[in-house]
């Protein structure tokens, strides 16, 4: 009944939304959307907790404490986005950059970017998995080209190709995974159900699935904006609308890691040796050290985050690629914070960018003079990316760098260098544009601030203490891809 | 001499003599399809052999400054032409000289009768020579590799690089598709196209000298001399359709000894060269003759079809 | 080993196939290009039903019939109208050194056959044999959309490889599960539909459908 809830809301949504997303109370029901999907995934998550997994609809939609514990944050940072993006859609058309037409299919199209990645959450079907991904694809390019400039549609285009070229060499991979399936669970439906594979994994033929792993990984990861498969996450993100970049840093990257997760726990399962986790280790750090170095070079702010997404994303992938209790663990409160932390800060950086006038940060300055709030935002959120102490992102980061140090000492050099790399860049171009002589302009609309707050607050809040129930709730999803 | 083998140097001398005499047959056969095709009025049937008779008939006027090798290339080019007709089997699988039939051989005798060819045309110093030339050496550069490996991919099926063996097993197998076979057939094809000169590569009725590739490398030949190169180059187009039979037509070929089968075998044959002949002209009435520079394209074409030939030929095992 | 009939015209599909992926590699012309493009989804459709007789497989008769529908009527059509209104009906492309992609594209075969050898033999099914020459025209597809600098070719060789996935499944295992491949089905038409919208945004942007002008976000 949850899961109905979970899936229908967004969809309804984005049904109601299609044919009223002009009007002028359109942000007000992308929200109230948002927060109805929000309120059936804190009851699902509710349920799941006190019931343990659980399958629906014919076995196609499942629930576990991991997916769950994505479907509440992905609800989650849906609606506070949603928050945002009220007043921020508003200055956009105030400004002229959007008109209603593209306003409707704004707002249609962000309800069926919620509904598709929490499809792809709660598929137990690999097949409807994928599918579910590529939905997920199709439903933002026409976000990212929203603006039509020349700029924006180059993004659009390449994340358009890169993302279904990536893609389908995991559909290639799902064959594979499907082909060493049926030969244990037999022909038809039952062979992607993951819950079905999951019981047989030990008996997979493990050619297949190692090579099934690395196209699955290919796929996915440039979905998750591995390097050298990243190209197209900086252009998107800087050229879309904020709030699409908010949605797609903090939510749609986990979504594909999830979706790399879920088949490294089966390839594990048919290999003796680690070799998905080397892989995937592999990768991660490779994104960490590239995006760490690119970051210093960026002019756009928005692109600069992007790189920072990521650097996180790598760290994600080498936690998960370590594997055992602690690094999942580490690796799935990274994902939290990172969500939530990178989501605030694009908030601010929307604020921020439309008061100004420009992405360019040698001409953002003194933000804090204009309004305190948006300053204060994006210099504290700044702070808690980076992995400064109290907040989360901290605690995780040293979990995870604590971990690599016993088992993988020779990671943790580049790690330790990437992400002093990272602060100075990051640092040295944040400050400036924070204090100093302002240029902004007030905004025409007051800018959403709360859900800025709101994000840091559970950010700093993990970063003292995590309650007991979610630390409970942590390690059932840690236990889960071991 | 057993009896077998007095038969088998029988068949051979047969054989020899069929492809030398049925030549320029074909090429008349070629050009009255053509006729018929482009509406024109075909020329008679006969017409190669009176041309022959003609240019046998004349004085040869030689260059000055020919060398001897000028004099002598028409002959190698004459034999090498017939000794390759003469060795693929066509009518009988066992001939005593069939174990000579090597593909790759095959290819060689074609590659000396190339050089002494282009040595030739370049020994005069016309402009026109050297031009022919370097596009005949060209293009056999790039067919060359096209044609070892169509023949390889036959070669493969049946686990010998002999014309002989791949005949017996290819004319005795039960039937069955074979994709890597049907590639080979098409680059084969192509080929073909190239090495004789024919359109879409070159244009044998043309003397224009921006396109032409073969006329301008014989252009100083004159009577017997020509009349031999005309006829060699008669033989080759006979040559290479028998290897193409040999490798994706061998039905209807007599066993060896068996003289029985022999008139069956001799239909057979007739019929094959009649419909390559008539398939040939309508090729060529279909197609438009490509710039040089699209040759490169073409023949890598060719090369590209066989080796995907073989390697399916891995894949699939047929 | 004799192959049972429908195994061999099956085999000679999986050649064509792959003949077809080359032949996309080296066309310059943007309708022949469609057309090429028609001709796979042919060979893959008549492929899926001979699997489909041969085997029993009643669902593959489905399969067949949308890969009919869909990728030799549907989207061909579409884009034979899109070409229409955009103007670009005879644009030709300046492909260079066709060879050296063709030489690349052997090597690129070459290596997908090998990667796919130890796999279809633990196939057990009568086409298992075809599936390297699935991979290959998935990588073939692959190597066309990064060669092309033209928007349509581009979006071509994307839906060609999308018909290599489709054969890769029949071959290796009978076809996907029906409501997967309704759902990459639903996909691939609905992904149609954007590029089409996105030809119209580019051209109006750009006056042309050359993904050249589209290099301006590099890194400084």
């Amino acid at each position: 009944m949850e899961i109905a809830l979970v899936l229908g809301v967004p969809l309804a949504g984005a049904m109601v939304l299609a044919a009223f997303g002009q009007r002028s109370w359109a942000p007000e029901v992308n929200a109230l959307a948002s927060l109805g999907t929000l309120i059936a995934a804190a009851l699902l998550t509710g349920r799941v907790i006190a019931d343990g997994p659980m399958t629906a609809l014919n076995e196609q939609v499942f629930v576990d404490p991991f997916n769950v514990f994505l479907v509440a944050l992905t609800a989650f940072v849906a609606f506070t986005t949603a928050l945002f993006s009220r007043p921020y859609m508003r200055t956009e058309e105030h400004h002229k950059r959007v008109n209603s037409a593209r306003l409707r299919l704004y707002h249609s199209m962000y309800q069926l970017f919620s509904f598709t990645m929490l499809l792809t959450l709660l598929s137990n079907n690999v097949g409807m998995l994928w599918v579910a991904m590529e939905g997920a694809t199709l439903s933002t390019v026409l976000l990212v080209s929203l603006y039509r400039t020349p700029a924006s549609l180059e993004a659009a285009w390449k994340y358009f190709i890169l993302c279904s070229v990536g893609i389908a060499q995991a559909l290639f991979g799902t064959i594979l995974l499907y082909f060493a399936a049926e030969k244990v669970l037999g022909p038809g439906g039952n062979a992607l159900l993951w819950t079905h594979l999951h019981e047989v994994r030990g008996e997979l033929e493990p050619t297949v699935l190692s090579l099934a792993f690395v196209f699955l990984l290919v796929g996915y990861g440039t979905k998750v904006g591995l390097v050298p498969l990243h190209n197209w996450l900086p252009d998107a993100h800087a050229e879309g609308p904020t709030p699409i970049s908010a949605v797609l840093s903090g939510l749609l990257l986990n979504v594909a890691l999830y979706a790399v997760v879920r088949s490294k726990v089966l390839v594990d399962g048919a290999l003796e040796r680690n070799f998905s986790g080397g892989l995937m280790m592999g990768f991660g750090l490779l994104s960490v050290v590239v995006a760490a170095f690119f970051l210093s070079r960026q002019k756009d702010i928005k692109r600069m985050f992007a790189y920072s997404s990521i650097e996180h994303m790598g760290i994600m992938t080498f936690a998960f690629g370590m594997g055992g209790p602690v690094a999942a663990f580490a690796g799935l409160l990274h994902m939290t914070v990172h969500s939530l932390t990178k989501s605030a800060i694009f908030f601010t950086v929307g604020h921020a960018t439309q008061a100004s006038g420009t992405q360019d940060m040698a001409s953002i300055r003194g933000l804090i003079q204009q309004s305190p709030t948006i300053g204060w935002g994006l210099a504290l959120g700044t702070l808690a990316i980076l992995g400064m102490p109290p907040f989360g992102v901290f605690t995780s980061e040293f979990m995870i760098l604590t971990t690599a140090m016993r088992q993988h000492a020779w990671a943790t050099p580049f790690l330790l260098l990437a992400l002093g790399v990272a602060f100075a860049a990051i640092f040295g171009k944040v400050q400036p544009m924070v204090f100093g002589e302002t240029t902004a302009q007030r905004l025409t609309h007051p800018p959403a601030l709360v859900p800025v707050f709101v994000h840091l607050a559970i950010v700093l809040l993990l970063g003292l203490y995590i309650p007991p129930y979610l630390v409970d709730w942590y390690r059932q999803a840690a236990a889960f891809i071991g | 001499m057993t009896p077998a083998m007095a038969s088998g140097v029988a068949l051979q001398v047969l054989q020899s003599l069929l492809v030398v005499l049925v030549a320029p047959l074909v090429t008349g056969w070629v050009n009255i399809c053509r006729a018929w095709l482009q509406n024109r009025s075909a020329p008679s049937i006969w017409l190669p052999y009176y041309t022959l008779a003609k240019l046998f008939h004349k004085d040869a006027v030689i260059a000055n400054t020919a060398s001897p090798l000028f004099r002598i290339t028409p002959y190698v080019l004459f034999g090498c032409m017939w000794l390759a007709a003469g060795i693929v089997p066509v009518l009988v699988t066992d001939l005593p000289f069939a174990p000579a039939a090597d593909i790759i051989a095959l290819v060689g005798v074609f590659a000396v009768a190339r050089v002494f060819g282009a040595l030739a045309a370049m020994d005069t110093g016309t402009s026109f020579g050297g031009l022919g030339a370097r596009r005949e050496m060209m293009i056999g550069f790039l067919a060359e590799p096209a044609m070892l490996m169509t023949l390889f991919t036959a070669a493969f099926i049946s686990d010998s690089t002999q014309l002989q063996t791949i005949v017996e097993t290819l004319a005795h197998r039960e039937f069955a598709i074979y994709p890597s076979l049907a590639f080979a057939a098409v680059a084969f094809l192509m080929v073909l196209l190239a090495e004789n000169a024919r359109i879409p590569v070159d244009n044998p009725t043309t003397h224009l000298e921006l396109t032409m590739i073969h006329e301008a490398m014989i252009l100083e030949y004159s009577a017997r001399h020509l009349a031999l190169i005309e006829w060699a180059v008669a033989i080759k187009l006979v040559a290479y359709m028998a290897i193409g039979f040999a490798l994706f037509l061998p039905w209807g070929i007599a066993p060896a000894g068996d003289w029985a089968a022999l008139p069956m075998a001799f239909a057979a044959l007739g019929a094959k060269l009649a419909l390559a002949g008539a398939g040939l002209a309508f090729l060529e009435t279909l197609l438009a003759k490509m710039r040089i520079f699209l040759v490169t394209e073409f023949l890598s074409t060719a090369f590209l079809l066989g080796v995907l030939g073989m390697l399916i030929h891995f894949l699939v095992r047929g | 080993m004799a192959l049972s009939l429908s195994s061999q015209i099956v085999n000679l599909l999986a050649a064509l196939l792959l003949l077809l992926a080359f032949a996309m590699l080296a066309q310059r012309r943007v309708l022949t290009l469609i057309k090429l493009f028609a001709w796979q989804g042919a060979a893959l459709a008549l492929s899926t039903a001979i699997v489909a007789h041969a085997t029993g497989q009643t669902h593959l008769y489905f399969s067949a019939g949308l890969t009919l529908a869909l990728k030799v009527i549907l989207i061909p059509w579409l884009l034979h109208r899109l070409i229409d209104q955009l103007n670009v009906r005879w644009d030709i492309e300046m492909l260079i050194n066709i060879p050296t992609t063709m030489l690349t594209g052997i090597g690129v075969a070459i290596f997908a056959f090998s990667l796919a050898a130890p796999i279809s033999q633990m196939a057990s099914t009568v086409t298992r044999s075809t599936l390297g020459i699935a991979l290959a025209s998935v990588l073939l597809s692959f190597l066309m959309m990064i060669v092309r600098r033209k928007a349509v070719p581009q979006v071509i060789g994307f839906l060609s490889m999308e018909n290599g996935l489709f054969f890769a499944a029949t071959s290796a295992t009978y076809g996907m599960p029906l409501v997967v491949e309704l759902g990459v089905a639903l996909d691939v038409l609905v992904g149609t539909f954007i590029f089409g919208i996105f030809f119209f945004h580019i051209r109006e942007q750009f006056d042309s459908l050359d993904i050249r002008h589209m290099e301006k976000l590099k890194e400084d």
